[in-house]
């Protein structure tokens, strides 16, 4: 077998794909639509990591504020940079606020006239939030004048949220808050090798790569199988007309080709459809641009290559079983019966792969990404190999039932692999979205539980800066719309020894007896006293300290290079009882009434307020970083509401859902393509049935258990697998086994939904072969 | 040829001055038949002369234009799809040149799917449907997928499911068209056999002389026009 | 083959004289034999006595060959009868088939009729046969199947001349 006959067989068949008349077209249409749909996911998916990468490179260019930074001497080319950034209806918004220290002073990428205070330049999504009615809030916050945009050099993404506005005196600022620095020059000078991916975000990624790739070479595999039937008998004709049969497998490889290649260049057009598109979208608060989408050249070529070839072999593979003779194909009627070993052993496997990294998850855990890849795909395999022993299986022992049960029945014992092609795909889709939204389910479940804050008082908290009036700024809060509690707790702590050398450390907390009482029972209580907290996890520094005669030593406050103060345990030392506190925690420590604190203490004292939300006023935590934000725009609110963080679930849900429902759809399509031919294959059938009476019910209820059946059979095999892989991937993140009922049952609904659309799509036509001009011969 | 609008005494199925198009198509332009219980009649003609569409209108399979079909005395025109969906399974049996086992199902079991279709539980169908393989010589085959017989057996299994439910008028398009003489012919005499055992009348529509020569009379067709022999000569 | 039948079909159209008679005979009919002029006078002469022809005039010069004929009622009568009764089916028909459906042609007479009768008849001797061969012996069947055949190739001689009908009026009546 030369290369000049394999090329020339090969161009043959494209030329026959593409001379095919109508019929011809349709089909090679469907498969380039299918395969372009599968390319334009690999394209996406090569290009993701670049797309990442240049995030990255624009972030480390825009660096500013560091800890590790040493102390820049103030001249004409810095500047003082603070952090500034806020959150508005649970979007982060990047904020800075600049002052430079002369005119030789550097500006932040992509700004080219740094604002001078009371004005600001934002970024063009910002812009476009600030002025819909949308952002009347943000808004307040932000009131600065807009005197320009900053460009992309600045910005990470198309839908990034951005500020940078002038600001004044930040100097005095610069050792208060570590959100304030001096530096001269934007950009990571010393870029930190990258740190290594959170393990569970790893895993995650992994997956979802896996699980999105699967179902794209399943539907690829049979994307290119489209018109079977008809490429059989055109093929035997062939073979009439005096090809010998390696010569037509390797045309029928050439009408394949034809549809790979023309799916290459559709996918090429999906994927540049797609990439303007993602500039557009924000998915999980990241957004691209679309020049940032561009896949690697050797990945691409990768695509390129593997597509048509993969449709080459997959032809080659699919008329092994196939004896084309010049007056007809034939199946070999009885294949080898379906082996159970081979196809246990992948998901086994698959599992075994898996199982050394159940529980590394937890702190430090490390995956083996080859492992971990492996195992999943193996898993995922295993379902596609499975399924036809299940369907066959199952299928052959299906008993009893009406005419149209038996009807069904049959078709599928007759070609039970075929059947299982074509739900292959879906049950690999559908496993994996289990899998994955268990994992995301779990994962998220884990993180809202272990914040652990007691939400049923305070929703949300903000740090005041020291040496601002508490009292003040309380009632700046209690005056704030959708604000229906206000606890202002002062803290700060006693050392057994001064400044640095300080062992035992102890909290302390500052408040009147009312708001003591919010973090302790107290026996009584008036101003003066000073208590002793029992009852506290993790407290064992008190009990050692709170000893009568012992001398503390409070902190000095960080601004003045104050001595530390001391304060002697008195005798008089009442004891309280710890309760959870605001934000639902116990506190242990000492509580002391304001007028109890030493002389030269409250330096050191930070406050904090913790604010009850009365969630029916809308936007309430807007309004609450309002009022922040102008007592303080340096402290930014923290919310504790699990409300966002389920919210962003939901989106990844959406996410999978969506991808998952794409994936089902293009099943579905394909389901209905080779359900059309089926039919009009045995058009004289349907028209002898009904001549002799069949209910047009009876048939139609055929069609719908001929996909029913097999659809069913993968879910449910699916749906095992999901839930193992997924309940292995929870184990492996060490997360409790959670089922997400949610998605497994939307799955199948969304299963059983293309089963019935399916089988509406097919009755029109069905309907239409049934009527007696199929018996008409002449 | 001069057919009345009253059906002759004794007729089971008369049709009288049908007329049906396809399109600009005429297949039948005042065409007129009628058959008696127990009687053979071949339906003969050139191709495309509308032998096919009259039986599809005999056997309700096609509504005609205009023209009436009276079965038993009913007049089909007036019947709904599903009733006379209805007369087909019961009162109607057919046979045709091909295309019309289902390939999955065994060869006893196509046999039995008209009286499973009118309701009789599988066991009791597939008896009744291997009382009839056995009397055309195919109970042999029971278990075979129709894939795996000859085409006269395949024929004869036809015919078998095509009486099994003691239908009284038989309809047969070109039942011996795919097969060679000697098969064609032992069809016709089970068919032709098994019809006058259990009185059905029987529609034989086809173009060899031969297959005609079972029947006891002859309708030509020629141009959407019949002519009943019989009243001629 | 009925040369008095066809004969007097051919004076169907109007008066001849016999030499015409026998010029258009054999152009129709007797491509390979031509008739003996004997043959047609005899012929004449016998259907003169029998009254189904008449002689319309006699041109001068005498002989037979002058004499002009015309057809009588009862010839024409004839005509019809002979062209509506099916030949008894048997090998080797085609030539008086063939005459016949031309002169029904020539006639204007209705020949598919004519040969859907013809094929009726055949039909009717086909069915006695295959009812024989049910019940006889192999030899019997074998003896019918011979028959059964040749009488086949008749019929479908007789469908495809059916088809042509309009063809061939054209050629004959031109």
């Amino acid at each position: 077998m030369n290369v000049r006959q394999w090329s020339r067989d090969l161009a043959l068949g494209v030329r026959f794909a593409l001379t095919g008349g109508r019929e011809g077209w349709v089909r090679l249409l469907l498969t380039g639509v299918g395969v372009g749909l599968g390319v334009a996911l690999l394209l996406l998916t090569t290009a993701i990591p670049n797309a990442l990468a240049a995030r990255d490179a624009r972030e480390d260019a825009r660096t500013d504020i560091t800890f590790s930074w040493e102390d820049v001497p103030k001249g004409d080319d810095t500047i003082l940079v603070a952090n500034v950034s806020t959150t508005y209806h649970g979007a982060n918004i990047r904020g800075r606020e600049v002052e430079p220290d002369g005119p030789h002073a550097p500006a932040p990428p992509g700004v080219s006239k740094l604002p001078a205070p009371g004005e600001m330049v934002v970024s063009p999504a910002l812009e476009e939030l600030l002025a819909s009615g949308e952002g009347r809030l943000l808004r307040e916050r932000l009131p600065e004048r807009i005197v320009g945009t900053i460009g992309e050099s600045g910005l990470v993404g198309p839908a990034e949220l951005v500020f940078v506005r002038g600001g004044e005196d930040l100097e005095s600022r610069i050792d208060t808050a570590a959100a304030v620095a001096r530096i001269d020059g934007f950009g990571d000078r010393e870029p930190q090798p990258s740190e290594p991916w959170d393990p569970v975000l790893l895993l995650m990624v992994l997956v979802v790569f896996v699980v999105l790739l699967m179902p794209v070479g399943v539907f690829i595999a049979t994307a290119v199988r489209f018109g079977g039937e008809r490429r059989d008998r055109r093929l035997a004709a062939l073979r009439l007309i005096g090809s010998d049969s390696r010569m037509t497998r390797r045309i029928a490889a050439g009408e394949a080709l034809a549809g790979a290649l023309l799916g290459l260049l559709f996918g090429a057009v999906f994927f540049l459809l797609a990439r303007q598109l993602a500039g557009s979208v924000e998915l999980l608060e990241i957004s691209v641009y679309p020049s940032y989408l561009s896949p690697s050249p050797l990945l691409a070529v990768l695509v390129a290559v593997a597509v048509p070839a993969a449709a080459v072999l997959v032809t080659l593979l699919a008329l092994r079983g196939v004896v084309i003779e010049p007056l007809g194909v034939v199946r070999l009627s009885r294949p080898a019966r379906r082996r159970l070993w081979w196809r246990l052993l992948l998901p086994v496997v698959g599992l075994a792969m898996l199982a050394p990294m159940i529980g590394q998850g937890g702190d430090d855990g490390n995956f083996n990404q080859y492992l971990v890849t492996g195992g999943v795909v193996l898993l995922l395999v295993g379902v596609t190999a499975l399924l036809p022993w299940v369907v066959e299986t199952v299928v052959a022992r299906l008993g009893a039932g009406p005419v149209s049960w038996q009807l069904a029945v049959r078709r599928l014992q007759v070609s039970s692999g075929s059947a299982a092609r074509m739900v292959n795909g879906i049950a690999v889709a559908v496993a994996g979205a289990i899998a994955l939204q268990m994992l995301f389910a779990g994962a998220e479940s884990q993180y809202t539980r272990d914040s652990g804050k007691d939400l049923s008082r305070a929703q949300m908290s903000v740090r005041v800066p020291e040496g601002t009036a508490l009292d003040t700024v309380a009632e700046e809060f209690r005056a704030t719309e959708g604000v229906d509690a206000v606890y202002a707790l002062s803290s700060t702590y006693a050392n057994d020894r001064p400044g640095d050398e300080a062992e035992l450390i102890s909290e302390v907390t500052v408040g009147d007896c009312r708001t003591l009482r919010e973090v302790a029972a107290l026996p009584s209580c008036q101003d003066g006293d000073v208590f002793v907290v029992n009852g506290a996890a993790y407290d064992e520094a008190t009990p050692e300290l709170a000893k009568a005669g012992r001398t503390l030593w409070f902190d000095a406050a960080q601004d003045s290079p104050g001595e530390p103060t001391g304060w002697t345990v008195p005798g008089t030392l009442k004891e309280a009882q710890s309760v959870d506190d605001p934000t639902g925690m116990r506190r242990g420590g000492f509580l002391f009434t304001p007028s109890a604190l030493p002389e030269g203490a409250e330096g050191a004292v930070s406050h904090e307020v913790f604010l009850g939300i009365d969630r029916s006023v809308p936007d309430a935590p807007e309004h609450v970083r309002n009022t922040a934000a102008a007592v303080d725009p340096y402290s930014e609110p923290s919310q504790w509401a699990s409300v966002e963080r389920s919210e962003r679930f939901d989106s990844i849900r959406t996410g999978l859902f969506v991808g998952a429902a794409c994936v089902l759809f293009l099943i579905g399509a394909s389901l209905l393509v080779s359900q059309l031919e089926q039919l009009r294959e045995r058009r004289k059938l349907l028209s002898a049935l009904v001549a002799f009476g069949t209910r047009r019910r009876t048939l139609s209820l055929s069609v719908l258990w001929q996909t029913a059946v097999p659809i069913a059979l993968g879910l449910a095999l699916s749906m095992t697998v999901g839930l193992a892989l997924g309940a292995v991937l929870l184990k492996m993140t060490a997360v409790p086994v959670v089922v997400d009922w949610v998605s497994v049952w939307s799955m199948t609904g969304f299963g059983a939904a293309v089963v019935l659309a399916v089988t509406l799509l097919s009755l029109p036509p069905l309907l239409r072969l049934m009527r007696p001009d199929g018996l008409r011969t002449e | 040829m001069t057919a009345t609008a009253t059906p002759p005494a004794g007729s089971l199925l008369t049709a009288h001055d049908l007329r049906k198009a396809y399109g600009p198509t005429t297949a039948l332009d005042g065409a007129s038949f009628s058959i008696h219980p127990g009687e053979v009649v071949a339906v003969m003609g050139p191709s495309g002369s509308g032998k096919s569409t009259l039986l599809h209108c005999l056997a309700g399979i096609v509504t005609p234009d205009s023209g009436s079909i009276t079965y038993s005395g009913r007049e089909m025109a007036t019947m709904n799809d599903s009733q006379r969906s209805a007369l087909r399974r019961s009162e109607f049996g057919f046979v045709f040149q091909f295309g019309q086992l289902v390939p999955e199902l065994t060869c006893v079991e196509n046999v039995a799917l008209p009286l499973r279709l009118n309701g009789t539980s599988r066991k009791e169908a597939e008896r009744a449907a291997l009382t009839w393989m056995e009397r055309l010589e195919v109970d042999g085959l029971k278990g075979k997928r129709p894939g795996e017989v000859s085409g006269g057996q395949g024929q004869r299994v036809a015919v078998a499911r095509a009486l099994v439910t003691n239908p009284r008028v038989l309809f047969a398009d070109e039942p011996t068209g795919a097969l060679d003489s000697l098969n064609g012919e032992r069809v016709m005499e089970l068919l032709t056999e098994a019809a006058r055992s259990t009185n059905a009348a029987v529609v034989l529509v086809t173009h060899e002389a031969r297959v005609a020569a079972y029947s006891d009379r002859e309708v030509v067709v020629r141009d959407g026009k019949s002519r009943d022999m019989e009243r001629i000569v | 083959m009925s040369i008095g039948h066809t004969l007097l079909g051919l004076l169907e159209s109007g008066p001849r004289h016999g030499y015409d008679l026998k010029r258009a005979f054999d152009e129709k009919f007797g491509h390979d034999r031509p008739l003996h002029y004997g043959q047609v006078y005899s012929t004449m002469s016998r259907l003169l006595k029998n009254g189904l022809v008449e002689v319309d005039g006699i041109e001068p010069g005498g002989g037979p060959e002058r004499k002009r004929y015309a057809i009588t009622d009862a010839g024409v009568t004839d005509v019809q009868q002979w062209l509506a009764t099916p030949e008894k089916p048997e090998p080797y028909l085609q030539s008086t088939l063939y005459t016949k459906v031309v002169l029904a042609l020539l006639t204007h007479r209705n020949a598919a009729e004519l040969l859907d009768t013809q094929r009726s008849e055949h039909l009717r001797l086909m069915r006695i046969l295959t009812d024989r061969k049910r019940q006889g012996d192999l030899a019997d069947q074998l003896i019918c199947d011979h028959a059964l055949f040749h009488l086949e190739a008749d019929l479908r001689w007789l469908e495809l001349t059916a088809a042509r009908l309009d063809r061939l009026a054209e050629a004959v009546t031109r």
